[in-house]
């Protein structure tokens, strides 16, 4: 073994093993959404699941985006075929009851699914504090843009697309979006 | 309880790996060669414990028992026996399980044909084979565990990716795939060995890596052709290849391997080029690896890539350990490897091999560049770039070219050198084979610049490779009386890797015509249609007749009812489709094509009214697309003439 030569080639591969640990860090899938600071796409759902009080609505209410000005909107996608729905549930129907006396709405949007099944899946996961509405046709969810569930958007007093959360969201990130929202309810149109 | 079996399995054989590969340092630091016998029992072992995992899942899967994640993940009881099967390696938990099974069979494929071999290569090989089973037993247990409980059990689950359950080639690109790819393991295996035991410089391995590496490389190109299929009938763009991160991850170990292939010719025939041989084959294997890497870590975007996760982290240490090791052992090696002569002449055979290396290595690093650009523009200029078609077409297309005209120079020129006069009359009459093939280009209408090139370049290459087969046959049937048919029979048993290659030579001209040709004559018109009306294109009437739904189990179709009429007379009927999956956004095409020698009329149907007035119907006639299949299978019949066994006794009489 030529040691000196040896050792000359090893380190070679070290610039290149950095290179691809800082491209690991990056996610090429979170292209620049047009959306953040843009208005909220209009919809007018109906709900299907009630939610829990004090957040519940009625079975077959029209859900307005146009209705929610002034609240800060979490909207959520979801489907019961969807794994990593079931990651997040948990996080968001807690997190919809720790907001509860502050101005913000939760609402799930189910996502080319059926309501019947939707119900059974909250059932099975215990119940969610906040209503669901379903989008028939997907339309509110190509209005939206969207890529796959779960995917969570935020929508500030003004009716703006502020953020939005791809994949199941941590309870961290939520938090922290929120609370940035909260104390700066009009400041907050950064993407 | 399929479950817990299958987990069981999977620690069982990530334990037994484990031991296979510590019995070598501790064979050697002991002192205790006889040890390494347990590698064997450890490979078939590992084997033995992988295929019960691989099984359990498959049974999961067939009796859609979803408390296992994976199964909970890609199963669906709507789906089709065969696509839920098939679902094995539909998503990346199962690819890794399946990945992981086909190199067991290698390792154990490697044993059983090796099992009467001495010394310590084959125990070395084998352990080196099992140290990346560990990686990936690491893998199965860790991140890409399929075997997750799922509480409580869902009823039902999505199904597999719609795009993964539309054709039957789906059953059949994958394993390939991962044959071919998973395969290329076993010659860099036989290189670490041979460069740990000290018999780099010695023959054994060299035989053996080749031979493998032919075997991977056949089962590698009929993978590439059998994806690029069913690009075709599937996506319903009507191309093949696309320059994509995942079809650049299968093509760059392919490009090396077949660059090594080469270059093993060289350094048998002629004692030259060992450093650089050795080198291809270690970098086709990190490239296999750096592939998979980059499709299943999620660092680039590719319409093919898998779910994204911390497997990425595990294939960044597993590429770590391989280069570093990889770099140090052949550096360290590289005083011994010194090339024993000299280059022939400048118009050589040698000198065609080393251009043709130098060119498919170009080739791997412009693809390379490609693919990881997009990363490197974040880097350093932290913006979003998507490296496209156009980049690789115009950096690639000089290259293929140049490598056609190759083909045709390599095998009409000894080794060594020649004087001048003879290599004006080997080289100067295959030129008639490329005048007649740009007569031919320019009367079906060819004008693109590359395309015309191909065409001369493959038919210079053509001519000069029936030339070589035309001398063969031609001086057995002189020398000894046989017919034509007999000596070529003949001719090619005697020399089965020489006309085996050139058999595969002629398959890359026939892939090589029909991509220039068809990528230069395409022609594609889109319309909206009422039931009854028609369009045109390339003397083809394109009638749509009815716009109609229908629901199956687990999709639901639209299809339009079209009628093919040339001058008048009805041709054929086509039912260009679209799908729509309940989980899926967007709907999912399926084309129509009609297939003949001389091109294929592709329909998609694009957009229709719900009330079945209007459908927007895509013509794209294409010429010479089926010979890409055909030349396809002609390159890999030519790697199984060059494969196949030669019977004892002929290896008597040659010894």
């Amino acid at each position: 073994m030529n040691w000196r030569r040896a050792l000359i080639a090893g380190a070679v591969a070290i610039p290149v093993l950095f290179f691809f640990a800082w491209g690991l860090t990056r996610d090429p899938g979170e292209i620049p959404s047009p959306l953040p600071g843009r208005a909220a796409p209009d919809f007018a759902l109906e709900v299907f699941a009630p939610g829990e009080p004090p957040l519940a609505r009625a079975v077959g209410d029209t859900v307005r985006a146009s209705a929610l000005k002034g609240r800060i909107v979490v909207l959520n996608f979801w489907a019961s075929w969807c794994l990593a729905c079931r990651d997040e549930h948990t996080i968001l129907s807690q997190g919809a009851r720790a907001y509860a006396d502050q101005p913000v709405t939760f609402l799930g949007v189910l996502y080319n699914d059926e309501p019947r099944k939707g119900n059974a899946w909250i059932a099975e996961m215990g119940g969610q504090s906040y209503p669901s509405v379903n989008d028939p046709g997907a339309r509110t969810a190509i209005e939206y843009g969207l890529y796959g569930v779960p995917e969570t958007f935020f929508v500030n007093a003004e009716g703006r697309v502020v953020r939005k959360h791809t994949g199941p969201i941590p309870a961290a990130v939520l938090k922290g979006i929120l609370d940035s929202l909260l104390a700066a309810p009009r400041a907050a149109t950064t993407p | 309880m399929t479950r817990l079996i299958g987990l069981d399995a999977l620690w069982l054989s990530l334990a037994v790996s484990l031991f296979g590969v510590l019995l070598v340092p501790a064979a050697i630091i002991r002192r205790r060669p006889e040890w390494l016998a347990w590698t064997r029992s450890a490979v078939y072992t590992n084997f033995a414990l992988l295929t019960l995992a691989a099984g359990a899942m498959v049974y999961g899967l067939v009796a859609h028992d979803f408390s296992i994640s994976y199964v909970a993940q890609v199963g669906s009881r709507a789906t089709p026996l065969l696509f839920t099967v098939i679902s094995l390696w539909g998503a990346l938990e199962g690819s890794i399980l399946f990945w992981a099974w086909v190199l067991a069979f290698y390792a154990a494929a490697v044993l059983w044909v090796n099992r009467d071999r001495e010394g310590t290569l084959v125990p070395y090989a084998s352990a080196v084979i099992l140290a990346v089973a560990v990686f990936f037993g690491i893998l199965l247990v860790g991140p890409a565990n399929p075997f997750h409980l799922v509480s409580p059990v869902p009823p039902d689950g999505p199904g597999p990716n719609p795009l993964l359950q539309n054709h039957i080639l789906m059953a059949v690109h994958p394993p390939l795939l991962y044959l071919g790819y998973v395969g290329l393991t076993v010659p860099f295996a036989f290189a670490v060995a041979a460069m740990l035991n000290g018999e780099v410089l010695q023959d054994h391995w060299v035989v053996l890596a080749r031979r493998w590496t032919l075997v991977a490389w056949a089962l590698l190109s009929a993978a590439i052709i059998a994806g690029m299929w069913w690009s075709y009938e599937v996506l319903g763009w009507g191309g093949y290849w696309a320059w994509d991160p995942v079809e650049n991850a299968s093509f760059m170990p392919w490009l090396t391997a077949t660059a090594y292939l080469h270059s093993v010719m060289v350094q048998e025939r002629r004692g030259l080029l060992r450093l650089w041989t050795l080198n291809l084959v270690v970098a086709t294997f990190v490239l296999t690896i750096l592939g998979t890497f980059l499709t299943r870590s999620g660092i680039v975007s590719s319409v093919h890539a898998f779910t994204q996760g911390t497997i990425g982290w595990y294939f960044l240490a597993f590429i770590g350990v391989v280069l570093v090791a990889a770099l140090v052992l052949v550096a360290g090696n590289s005083d011994r490897l010194k090339s024993e002569g000299q280059l022939g002449g400048v118009i050589s055979r040698d000198t065609v091999f080393l251009l043709n290396n130098l060119l498919l290595t170009a080739f791997t690093f412009t693809v390379l560049v490609g693919t990881l650009f997009p990363l490197v523009a974040e880097a350093a200029r932290g913006v979003k770039v998507s490296v496209g078609e156009p980049f690789f077409n115009r950096m690639t297309l000089p290259i293929c070219v140049a490598l056609l005209f190759l083909m045709g120079v390599g095998p009409a020129l000894p080794w060594r050198g020649v004087s001048n006069d003879e290599a004006r009359s080997r080289l100067l009459p295959p030129a008639v084979g490329a005048a007649l093939a740009l007569v031919i280009a320019l009367m079906s209408g060819v004008r693109m610049p590359y395309a015309l090139l191909a065409w001369v370049s493959a038919g210079y290459a053509i001519a000069a490779v029936l030339r070589e087969y035309q001398r063969g046959v031609g001086g057995r049937m002189r020398a000894r009386g046989e017919r034509w048919l007999v000596a070529l029979v003949r001719l090619v048993r005697g020399n089965r890797r020489r006309y085996g290659g050139f058999l595969s030579h002629i398959g890359v001209f026939v892939v090589a015509l029909a991509i220039a040709t068809s990528s230069a004559l395409r022609r594609e018109h889109e319309q909206t249609l009422r039931p009854g009306e028609s369009m045109s294109l390339a003397g083809f009437e394109i009638r749509l007749d009815k716009v109609s739904g229908r629901e199956e189990p687990q999709r639901a179709v639209i299809g339009a009812a079209v009628t093919i009429l040339r001058g008048g007379a009805v041709l054929r009927r086509m039912e260009p489709r679209m799908n729509f999956y309940p989980t899926q956004q967007s709907p999912v095409p399926t084309p129509d094509v009609r297939s003949t020698p001389a091109g294929d009329l592709y329909l998609t149907l694009m957009a229709f009214r719900p009330d079945g007035t209007t459908a927007t119907i895509k013509a794209i006639h294409e010429p010479l697309v089926p010979w890409i299949w055909i030349g396809g299978m002609i390159v890999i019949l030519g790697a199984l003439v060059a494969l196949w066994p030669t019977p004892a006794r002929a290896t008597e009489a040659a010894a």
